[in-house]
């Protein structure tokens, strides 16, 4: 399993995700790959602190898939949460290239 | 116009102060996102797919230009320079920042604007034809009773927790621009035959995943009688609609179970009960609140206008723009201008803030300062002389907003869906995009004539899919985005629910399956003069459903 940690920001409500530090990054590439249950459920114990200590809110964790030989979400919510809308590429993480996957309006 | 008292003024800068203390207690840990949630939505806050989403309310659709300006002004300073017209007639800012959205709310204050019940179990934002006190053939502008029903439901004591949100809808033309059989309540204006005002009252009409034509549970409501026998109707809801189960909450479900005759018995009891004379509104009450709406001062014109025919000679597009996108006017030699929204290829609804800016100046220079949103995602200009309407053509045209396409193929309603939604569960933007690419603004439009699209990205429904003429639905199956398409749906006077025509279309295949339908449409016809709908109420969903999975688009599912 490849699984990664995910929650909105309070104060901006921006998409972030946990990074190998215990922190959190706008973009997907920094977030921390969970590889079992026990990374996980770690992971999963240090986001819960920083709910409660107000910096995030709503987490939960992601599947990941390789798509097209890179790592990306493999749901297609969490593909266009990790990237932007994709009716409009100038906005959200992928006009910051922080996006995992390139835009596709299907 | 209404314009804020100095109670309402009071009144909305203490909500804002009080949802000041709010956030900056989230932000300390004093309140917990679960205590906070309810508190934020109260003030049109939403947690979305990529951000917050703060939805502002515009009364039954009316703005000034002041008002338009200053969302412009907010969309530059504190979300990505653009809003969303929804089909509440409110406006969604997609990216503000929690801490900021306060000052978003004093900066809306300032222009009489508010966030106030635009989410919540509450009553919701008004909606009212969008051709209010201005259509041709009008029996009387709903907007003052629509301002005085808000005035009633803001933040009324008893119905601040309803089972789930509650939408009223009014109407005041023959034909129904409001979509009231659609609503919760929806409340249509009629003349009794001794020619007094009143209303014939539709109950528990509704979309979502249990859609639902209104049913009529009163021919004629005396119009002093409004507020008494709505708080009937929304007691009998508060006391009897269900809260065990949110999906089986809405009204519309307690008129199914209850049964039409019995919850009627419900309301006219209550009704005869509440004998509240404070309720009861006097003549002058209705008085003074229409004053609040009387037209602007219309010097007579000429009727005809030879800079139009002049112009429609020979400009093809300006001639298209003349027959979809302008009404008539009551008052001769005006007319209703519609700035359409759903320019080909973009996304239904959106406005730039240099769009809104100029609409506001078209507004104040040549509309007596006054617009409307429409529920189908459009801008109108409900004033303007003939004479000036070429220069208010090319200065909408000059920023985009000059389609001719209102009431056609290509004037799509849709919901933000999965490109924004975190409740959506496909999208719903990129397929509008691809319809309205697929037939354009052109000579083909034109031929396909009044087609309504509606499509939403889940079955929640916000994109009114139900009552499409053509309806598309996005789900999610397998992990792929599915469509599923339903007919004959309607959202007027002769309201109608969809019917599926099958199975499902893959994202690949939706568009071709639209296609198909309007080019069975075309081929069973009488001729061009019958609309699809006309069509389709006439020979059925066979020749479609035949068209669709025997011969050419076929389904993935």
């Amino acid at each position: 399993m490849q699984e990664m940690i995910t929650a909105n920001r309070l104060r901006d409500g921006l998409v972030v995700f946990l990074d190998a530090a215990g922190g959190w990054s706008e973009d997907f590439h920094q977030g921390a790959i969970v590889e079992d249950a026990a990374g996980k459920a770690a992971a999963l114990a240090v986001a819960a602190r920083a709910a409660a200590d107000n910096l995030v809110v709503d987490v939960y964790a992601i599947e990941l898939e390789l798509r097209a030989g890179h790592l990306s979400p493999k749901a297609l919510r969490e593909r266009i949460r990790a990237t932007g809308p994709t009716v409009r590429t100038d906005l959200g993480k992928q006009a910051q290239g922080f996006a995992p996957t390139i835009a596709n309006r299907g | 116009m209404y314009a804020y008292d100095e109670f309402d003024a009071a009144f909305v800068a203490a909500r804002v102060e009080q949802f000041r203390d709010q956030v900056n207690r989230r932000i300390a840990g004093e309140l917990t996102e679960d205590q906070f949630r309810p508190l934020r939505l109260m003030n049109g806050l939403y947690l979305q797919l990529h951000a917050y989403m703060l939805r502002v309310a515009i009364p039954y659709g009316t703005l000034n230009s002041a008002k338009l300006r200053k969302l412009a002004d907010v969309a530059r300073k504190y979300s990505r320079g653009y809003g969303h017209f929804t089909t509440r007639t409110n406006l969604q800012y997609h990216w503000p920042k929690l801490a900021e959205t306060p000052d978003i709310l004093a900066e809306l204050a300032s222009v009489e604007m508010h966030a106030i019940q635009t989410s919540g179990n509450c009553i919701r934002n008004v909606t009212a034809d969008h051709f209010a006190g201005v259509a041709a053939d009008e029996i009387a502008d709903p907007r003052p009773y629509a301002e005085i029903l808000r005035q009633w439901s803001s933040q009324h004591p008893e119905f601040s927790f309803l089972p789930r949100k509650f939408k009223i809808a009014v109407n005041g033309d023959p034909h129904d621009r409001a979509a009231i059989q659609t609503h919760d309540i929806g409340l249509q204006i009629v003349r009794n035959a001794e020619g007094e005002l009143g209303f014939t009252v539709y109950v528990g009409g509704g979309l979502g995943r249990t859609p639902f034509v209104a049913k009529k549970i009163r021919d004629f409501l005396p119009e002093q009688d409004l507020l008494r026998y709505v708080e009937a109707i929304v007691r009998v809801y508060n006391l009897d609609g269900r809260r065990d189960n949110k999906f089986k909450a809405r009204i519309k479900i307690l008129v199914h179970e209850k049964g039409q005759a019995a919850f009627s018995e419900a309301v006219e009891a209550e009704y005869g009960a509440n004998a509240q004379t404070a309720l009861t509104l006097s003549e002058a009450d209705i008085a003074h609140m229409r004053a609040y709406f009387a037209p602007p001062p219309l010097p007579p014109r000429a009727p005809e206008s030879p800079r139009i025919a002049r112009r429609r000679s020979r400009d093809a597009r300006f001639d298209a723009y003349m027959r979809a996108n302008v009404a008539p006017h009551k008052v001769p030699g005006y007319a209703v201008m519609t700035a359409s929204l759903k320019p080909i290829g973009l996304t239904p609804g959106d406005c730039s803030a240099d769009q809104m800016d100029a609409v506001a100046d078209l507004a104040e220079d040549y509309s007596h300062d006054e617009l409307r949103v429409s529920h189908e995602q459009n801008l109108i200009l409900p004033y303007v002389a003939l004479d000036d309407l070429p220069a208010v053509y090319d200065r909408l045209a000059s920023v985009g907003l000059a389609t001719p396409n209102a009431g056609q193929v290509s004037d799509i309603i849709a919901c933000p869906g999965l490109d924004y939604c975190t409740l959506a569960t496909a999208r719903s933007i990129p397929v509008a995009q691809r319809i309205a690419e697929r037939f354009g603004d052109g000579a083909r439009a034109s031929d396909i004539g009044a087609l309504k699209i509606k499509i939403s990205g889940c079955i929640n429904a916000c994109g009114h899919h139900h009552v499409g003429h053509i309806g598309i639905l996005g789900l999610e199956r397998a992990g792929e985005e599915t469509y599923q398409i339903t007919l004959g749906g309607s959202a007027d006077e002769n309201a109608a629910i969809g019917q599926i025509t099958g199975p499902g279309f893959s994202s690949e295949r939706v568009v071709e399956a639209v296609d198909t339908i309007v080019e069975t449409y075309r081929a069973q016809r009488n001729d061009a003069d019958e609309p699809f709908l006309a069509t389709f109420r006439r020979v059925g969903m066979a020749p479609f459903k035949e068209a669709l999975y025997e011969r050419s688009a076929g389904s993935d599912i």
